[in-house]
């Protein structure tokens, strides 16, 4: 961890534990408890290590029928962008006069591709697709940056697994960073 | 005006209404007796329309051009965003129907009723709340801007009017209850350090808060200037970090999911990121720092030769605006503005300052300082640092040019 991430942290360990133990007290009784059956049909978030990815699995194979069915008429046959983003390509590119910013190019992590696509897309049709459907749309997202292979099949541990060429691409807030 | 309008004839009449409206509040070009209107004037001579005529009140028809700016020819609208019209708004706070819009999978129906928050994760007991749960919480009311972080982009500076350049930003009076409040009911484990916030909308929009930030001031807000939520700021619960960019501020709440690390969702890493020439992009970056901009003259506006008071909009996601600086000579001084009372925490800041233009062409731009001591810079200091492409958090100062024939223009164009 460098050493301003790490300061930030402790700093907020520190306020967490004085607020924390000041708000101990008070409760009002309000609301109802939550089952885990309900927690686990609302939950949908997706850490950026792929832990809390679901079972289930998609090929790369079948990505490209749901991309082509689903995906493309937004974001181009090979993710090349159009009304929806482009999202393959650009590799190299961050540190140009013209960065282009694709999952290939920008994105961290592999795992919150299957979290995104899950959520939120496609977008006339959010949380629409099975699991395996989100699986094998990531894998073939992938395999258009180069970054999955044609026959691959993605799961929980398999997607977890893929390095993302930015994954190191991301500093703190330095800021304030303009001195008057 | 004199008895002697009465008698001027209805053509005529008809005439110099028209003018009087062409010209506008700026201009001011046309003869006062021309512009003024009859000395009893018609909506006089019967009554008006009747008590509760209106049972929602709107603008009178005379004011049907004050409209969020919706920029045209996207190619789509359910991810976009529309701007107040600052040129046109007064004081600090925005009405309701004119607050500016970013949504990112449209704006959702809610029936609150059937709308429920969810909190979970590292909390001692799991809950769900109704939105008549929520509402039997201690509630609070404060006056905050919430802003987009992109107000503007770094190569979208070329808009005409302040609205154009500035108009995702706006200020209301929010009531709710404080979030430490709801997670202290829940009861926070050790281990949580970060809340990952998530919208009832079609994005599901996720974005993870410091639980520093969570304990402090935020809010769970229900209330908008008095009346509930508008369905385009998150009908019927959002979540309001003072003084934080506009997307964290995740509106239509649904779940609250406590945990010891940020969820790092695509909003948190592909987008509202900034990157810098290095090719590294800055991650976490939440807080809007101090900006401020000239509403009235703007750009578009025309101005003439004379007494015109400037006045314009300062705010600060680090606290309170300590002042405003105006010039009126394209930055070779620089004069302190007064600053409308009360100036309050992360809330929009009015500034004013007397000017007679002597009708020569110049260049007119404010500068804020925060309490911090912080200044607004220039948009060649910031670039000098950011570059071009970082897209997010430019709070650069934004100078208009005065044509000769008193045209008021985007000095960046």
């Amino acid at each position: 961890m460098a050493t301003r991430e790490f300061r930030a942290f402790a700093a907020t360990l520190l306020l967490v534990d004085i607020a924390g133990s000041a708000l101990g007290a008070e409760r009002f009784e309000i609301g109802r408890p939550a089952t885990e059956a309900e927690i686990a049909a609302w939950n949908i978030d997706i850490d950026r290590d792929g832990r809390k990815l679901p079972a289930g699995h998609g090929s790369v194979a079948h990505g490209r029928e749901v991309f082509e069915a689903q995906c493309a008429s937004c974001h181009g046959q090979k993710g090349e962008g159009d009304t929806g983003e482009q999202l393959a390509g650009g590799q190299g590119t961050l540190a140009s006069a013209k960065p282009v910013k694709t999952v290939g190019s920008f994105w961290p992590y592999a795992p919150t591709l299957f979290d995104y696509i899950r959520r939120a897309m496609p977008m006339n049709a959010p949380q629409s697709l099975s699991d395996g459907d989100v699986y094998a749309v990531s894998g073939y997202v992938l395999y258009l940056n180069g970054l999955a292979v044609e026959n691959a099949v993605f799961d929980a541990k398999s997607l977890a697994a893929i390095r993302m060429p930015n994954r190191d691409g991301f500093v703190p807030d330095p800021r304030p960073d303009v001195k008057p | 005006m004199s008895d002697n309008d009465t008698t001027i004839p209805a053509r005529r009449r008809f005439l110099v209404q028209s003018a009087a409206a062409a010209v506008g509040a700026v201009a001011g070009t046309a003869h006062a007796e021309e512009a003024a209107p009859p000395g009893i004037p018609d909506w006089m001579r019967a009554p008006g329309a009747d008590v509760g005529s209106q049972t929602y009140g709107t603008p009178s028809r005379f004011e049907a051009g004050l409209t969020r700016n919706v920029p045209k020819g996207l190619k789509q609208y359910t991810s976009a965003s529309s701007r107040s019209p600052l040129q046109d708004l007064d004081g600090i706070l925005t009405p309701n129907g004119l607050f500016y819009e970013r949504h990112h999978g449209g704006i959702p129906d809610i029936d609150p009723a059937k709308h429920r928050l969810l909190i979970h994760g590292l909390v001692e007991r799991p809950l769900i709340l109704t939105m008549e749960d929520i509402r039997r919480f201690p509630s609070e009311s404060h006056i905050y801007f919430l802003e987009c972080s992109g107000n503007p982009g770094f190569e979208a500076i070329k808009g005409k009017t302040a609205s154009d350049l500035v108009g995702l930003v706006s200020c209301a009076e929010w009531t709710g209850v404080r979030l430490a409040t709801v997670l202290r009911e829940a009861g926070l484990r050790p281990e949580a350090q970060w809340v990952v916030a998530e919208g009832a909308d079609a994005a599901a929009l996720t974005r993870s808060i410091p639980l520093a930030k969570c304990l402090d001031d935020a809010l769970l807000v229900y209330s908008q200037n008095g009346e509930r939520l508008r369905p385009q700021q998150g009908y019927p619960l959002r979540v309001l970090l003072p003084g934080f960019e506009g997307n964290m501020n995740v509106k239509w709440l649904r779940r609250l999911n406590v945990s010891a690390e940020p969820a790092y969702s695509r909003e948190e890493t592909s987008k509202y990121t900034d990157l810098m020439p290095d090719g590294t992009a800055r991650q976490f970056t939440f807080v809007m720092e101090a900006k401020s901009i000239i509403t009235r003259p703007s750009g578009t506006q025309r101005i003439t030769a004379g007494f015109h008071e400037i006045t314009g909009i300062a705010w600060t996601g680090r606290g309170r605006i300590r002042g405003v600086q105006v010039t009126t000579d394209g930055g070779k001084t620089w004069q302190e503005a007064m600053l409308q009372e009360p100036v309050l925490n992360r809330a929009l800041t009015r500034f004013r300052l007397s000017w007679t233009w002597d009708g020569t062409p110049t260049t007119i731009a404010s500068r804020a300082i925060d309490e911090t001591g912080y200044v607004q810079p220039s948009f060649e200091d910031l670039t000098a640092v950011r570059g071009l492409k970082s897209f997010y958090h430019n709070n650069a100062v934004v100078p208009w040019r005065i044509a000769a024939d008193g045209e008021v223009a985007n000095g960046y164009a």
